[in-house]
């Protein structure tokens, strides 16, 4: 009888307990002191740092490494905390390699930049292994806001809030908080539970009310929050999964990425997960990538991507199309799904078309090709509901499907703000959301203040 | 092949690298093993007088300061000559120079401030058959404190007495080693000059606190909480080390008095840097402590593979060849111009030259052109003070261009003249000369 890698169909208990937990186990480990020191001595104090310009949260780079390199990790973890209480976490998942690593003068003169990541992982895992907290609230203003979502926006918006002295309920549809922290994002880069400690180090500060278990829309609906709160700020991110359009995709064993990725970082056993034999993900992004790889370590024998544009369109990194390589994982280029082939109603393979561009525009060759596959992930993309908007006596503008919001985070409602992936015109990362919700609640904080003054 | 051998006062060896009085020339042992690999001599830790010997403390003895990635850059010791006996010491050089005749030998020497206690020792060291003598008038810590080393070292008259002494009682030649203590170090040379000393050697170490302990409140290195000035050396130094030497060489009183240089010597660059301001030799120490004695190895291979380069065919090619440029401030040629300029494609951008200069220089690097950034060097405001090569990461990136004469400095809106002249008879100079008509 067939086991481990070769076991047909979608399986768990593949692997040895100890393969599991190799397998999902830190990418990055963390550096160690000397490693740390080594580190932050290859950083030039660049003026007007390239690197600080890439981030999107602004943090101000040069300084916190070199407070690492004269023995202040504290101080460096409040630099970092200063413009991004998620720091810990952005140092984590932050695809460092197209934003302040991409631009580092080190990078540019000899090919290896600084690992800012890395020494932002060192200083920020100082302070919380402490639990130093830095920030007091200020007086209290009488202010309540209201929160839609417990994820990067919302918790940074509601860092910013509390510290101003205002009072913060947010309000969260899953039973944790942390929204794709703890939901989203391979495991590999968010071990030991990572995701619920910064949770609990960015609550600290008190005067954060998280309510589990409340669905806009379902639960409460926005104009009852306009009426109860001062302010409001929606970082509910995406609910909905873009479909493949392709045939048969009610197939068993065709799943939602986001789902699967989801469903693995709440496991408690890893080895109860099952995965296919011959895995196919649909999509170029970076939710394809963590699913394929985490499907190969789950110890699936066979994983394929396959994206319908080429390799330079992929929104998937430099470096996570490497991790995949380099996990086995196969990438290829130019295919579309067009159906899926089931036997009795299960996924036994997947057939797709070949592209071409012509001109701006792709188009299927007409040429198919077809793979074996139990198991089929969707990745193409999410996108926002806005559905669960509605019971507001007055619509909020959209954009492009998503909210839309001016320069500080405003909605076209007055007392409504919003950041991170639910609102129009980000890039879908976990420290741009942190941006989104800092700047807000500054914004917020102003127009409840009379500029900032209570 | 460029050849190294060295004739230092009559003193042979095959190169030009010494170790130096110090820990690592302490014993057989130790210099058996330099030897192997490949030192031309050494000046063997400094034997003090007959009878019950020094004793060191038992606590730490170094300190140090670092550069980046924890390169050792300053070194200090409180440690004292030999802690062996003499005896021993005397046996062990002995069997060393046997073993090893084509070998420089020295004996590094610190004895009471009197006739009798010099005179005693010499036919001790004479009988060792060392090559000569160095005369240890530089030890800041400790042996000063009882009246020698840089005791005698910072009283030129001792030099002078002590060094006469010497050469009265051995035919061995005479090494006065100096101390950096000193405010003018020609006055201690040309005493040790005036006693007849064959050769200085320069410098001994300089008075240090390397650290202070922020818990303990205590100076580094610390012994049971109190710390007490060492004798500070490694790369550090070597800039004044080589101000000294060259001040010596181009003393008119002391031109033409054989220098041994010493002063944080790291590669076969600080040797020939140390020998071209005239040093005759040099010696090493705190390189060796570092990273062994198989540094040597590269000091040699690089100060052939440079002479090959230059065309340099014996080492009195090159000692002495920059004397002659060390001069007055006054003598500098105020009409010369150079201009900072910033090879655009090594540079990597990080900004450092622009920060150096806008903050603390004189504005003339741009950050921004065109709202891109870019750094470039505004000729109409650098002055060529240098700063800016200095703070860039990238070895060659900015280099300082000389305007030809009659080319128009832009700072001053007015060519660039082919006259040499300098502050003696500038206008500005209420002292300036006249010159004649």
């Amino acid at each position: 009888m067939a086991t481990g890698h070769f076991i047909e169909g979608i399986a768990g208990g593949r692997l040895s307990s100890e393969q599991y937990a190799d397998n999902f186990s830190d990418l990055h480990p963390p550096l160690d002191h000397h490693e740390a020191l080594v580190e932050s001595d290859r950083c030039y104090f660049c003026y007007d740092a390239p690197c600080m310009n890439a981030c999107p949260t602004s943090i101000d780079i040069p300084l916190f490494i070199r407070q690492i390199a004269t023995g202040n990790p504290l101080g460096s973890a409040k630099t970092i905390f200063d413009q991004n209480i998620l720091g810990g976490m952005c140092a984590r998942v932050c695809p460092t390699e197209t934003l302040c690593e991409e631009v580092c003068v080190r990078e540019v003169a000899e090919g290896k930049p600084v690992q800012i990541g890395r020494l932002q992982r060192y200083a920020t895992d100082v302070a919380m292994s402490e639990d130093k907290q830095f920030y007091k609230r200020a007086e209290a203003t009488g202010k309540s806001i209201a929160v839609v979502g417990a994820g990067p926006a919302g918790l940074a918006a509601a860092h910013r809030l509390a510290r101003h002295g205002h009072e913060v309920t947010i309000l969260e549809a899953r039973p944790k908080a942390g929204g794709l922290n703890e939901y989203g994002i391979a495991a590999y880069k968010s071990v030991d539970d990572f995701a619920q400690a910064e949770v609990d180090y960015v609550t600290a500060i008190g005067g954060i009310d998280i309510q589990n278990g409340k669905a806009l829309g379902r639960d409460f609906q926005l104009a009852d929050l306009m009426r109860n709160y001062d302010a409001v700020f929606l970082g509910m991110g995406l609910g909905g999964v873009n479909a493949l359009r392709a045939d048969g995709e009610d197939a068993d064993g065709v799943t939602n990425a986001v789902e699967f990725i989801a469903e693995l970082r709440q496991a408690s056993d890893l080895s109860s997960l099952p995965v296919g034999r011959r895995v196919v993900v649909i999509g170029g992004g970076m939710t394809a990538v963590d699913a394929a790889v985490q499907s190969k370590l789950l110890g699936a024998e066979e994983v394929t991507i396959c994206y319908r544009r080429g390799q330079e369109h992929m929104n998937a990194s430099g470096f996570e199309q490497d991790l995949a390589a380099a996990n086995g994982v196969t990438i290829r280029h130019w295919l579309q799904p067009k159906r899926v082939i089931a036997e009795n109603g299960k996924v036994s393979g997947i057939e797709l078309e070949y592209t071409a561009l012509s001109g701006d525009k792709l188009a299927g060759t007409g040429e198919r090709l077809t793979l074996v596959a139990d198991q089929v992930f969707k990745a193409i993309g999410q996108s926002f509901v806005p559905a669960h908007l509605n019971g507001s006596e007055e619509a909020i503008e959209l954009e492009g499907g998503r909210i839309k919001v001016d320069a500080e985070g405003r909605t076209s409602l007055a007392k409504v703000w919003a950041g991170g992936d639910c609102i129009f015109g980000g890039d879908d990362l976990t420290v741009s959301a942190v941006a989104q919700g800092r700047d807000a609640a500054e914004s917020i904080h102003r127009a409840l203040t009379s500029n900032g003054r209570a | 092949m460029a050849d190294i051998r060295n004739n230092f006062i009559g003193i042979k060896s095959p190169n030009p690298f010494w170790l130096a009085s110090a820990p690592p020339t302490d014993k057989a042992y130790n210099v058996e093993r330099a030897f192997k690999a490949g030192w031309g001599g050494v000046v063997w830790k400094t034997l003090g007088e007959e009878g019950p010997p020094v004793v060191n403390v038992n606590g730490p003895r170094y300190g140090a300061i670092w550069g980046a990635d924890r390169r050792l850059l300053g070194l200090n010791n409180i440690e004292l000559i030999t802690d062996r006996d003499l005896q021993t010491n005397l046996r062990e050089m002995k069997q060393v120079k046997m073993n090893w005749p084509d070998r420089a030998l020295i004996a590094s020497i610190m004895v009471p401030c009197v006739e009798e206690s010099w005179k005693a020792i010499l036919p001790l060291v004479e009988e060792t058959g060392a090559d000569g003598i160095e005369l240890n008038f530089g030890c800041p810590h400790g042996m000063s404190e009882r009246g020698m080393g840089s005791a005698v070292g910072q009283v030129p008259e001792y030099i002078e007495m002590v060094v006469r002494w010497c050469k009265q009682y051995t035919r061995m030649p005479v090494i006065t080693k100096l101390t950096p203590n000193i405010t003018d170090i020609r006055k201690p040379a040309r005493a040790a000059h005036a006693g007849g000393t064959d050769a200085v050697s320069l410098i001994n170490t300089i008075n240090s606190i390397t650290g202070v302990d922020l818990d303990s409140f205590a100076p580094q290195p610390t012994i049971d909480g109190k710390g007490s000035h060492g004798g500070y050396c490694g790369p550090a130094v070597k800039p004044i080390a080589m101000n000294m030497v060259a001040e010596i060489a181009r003393d008119p009183e002391t031109r033409g008095l054989p220098i041994s240089g010493i002063g944080g010597i790291t590669t076969w660059r600080d040797a020939a840097e140390f020998m071209a301001l005239g040093a005759g030799n040099v010696q090493v120490c705190t390189a060796a402590m570092t990273y062994g004695f198989k540094i040597v190895q590269e000091m040699i291979a690089g100060l052939e593979n440079w002479m090959d380069e230059k065309g340099h065919a014996s080492l009195s090619d090159i000692i002495g060849r920059a004397t002659p440029n060390v001069t007055d401030w006054q003598y500098l040629n105020l009409n010369y111009v150079a201009k900072a300029r910033i090879d655009q494609d090594a540079c990597i951008k990080c900004g450092r030259c622009h920060i150096a200069c806008e903050d603390t220089s004189h504005q003339a690097i741009t950050s921004m052109v065109n709202g891109a950034r870019h750094f470039e060097v505004i000729e109409a405001e650098c002055v060529g003070c240098n700063l800016c090569v200095n703070v860039c990461p990238v070895e060659g990136c900015i280099t300082m261009e000389p305007l030809a004469a009659g080319a128009m400095d832009q700072r001053t809106g007015k060519p660039v003249s082919p006259i040499y002249a300098n502050w003696t008879t500038h206008p500005n100079n209420p002292m300036a000369k006249v010159a004649a008509e």
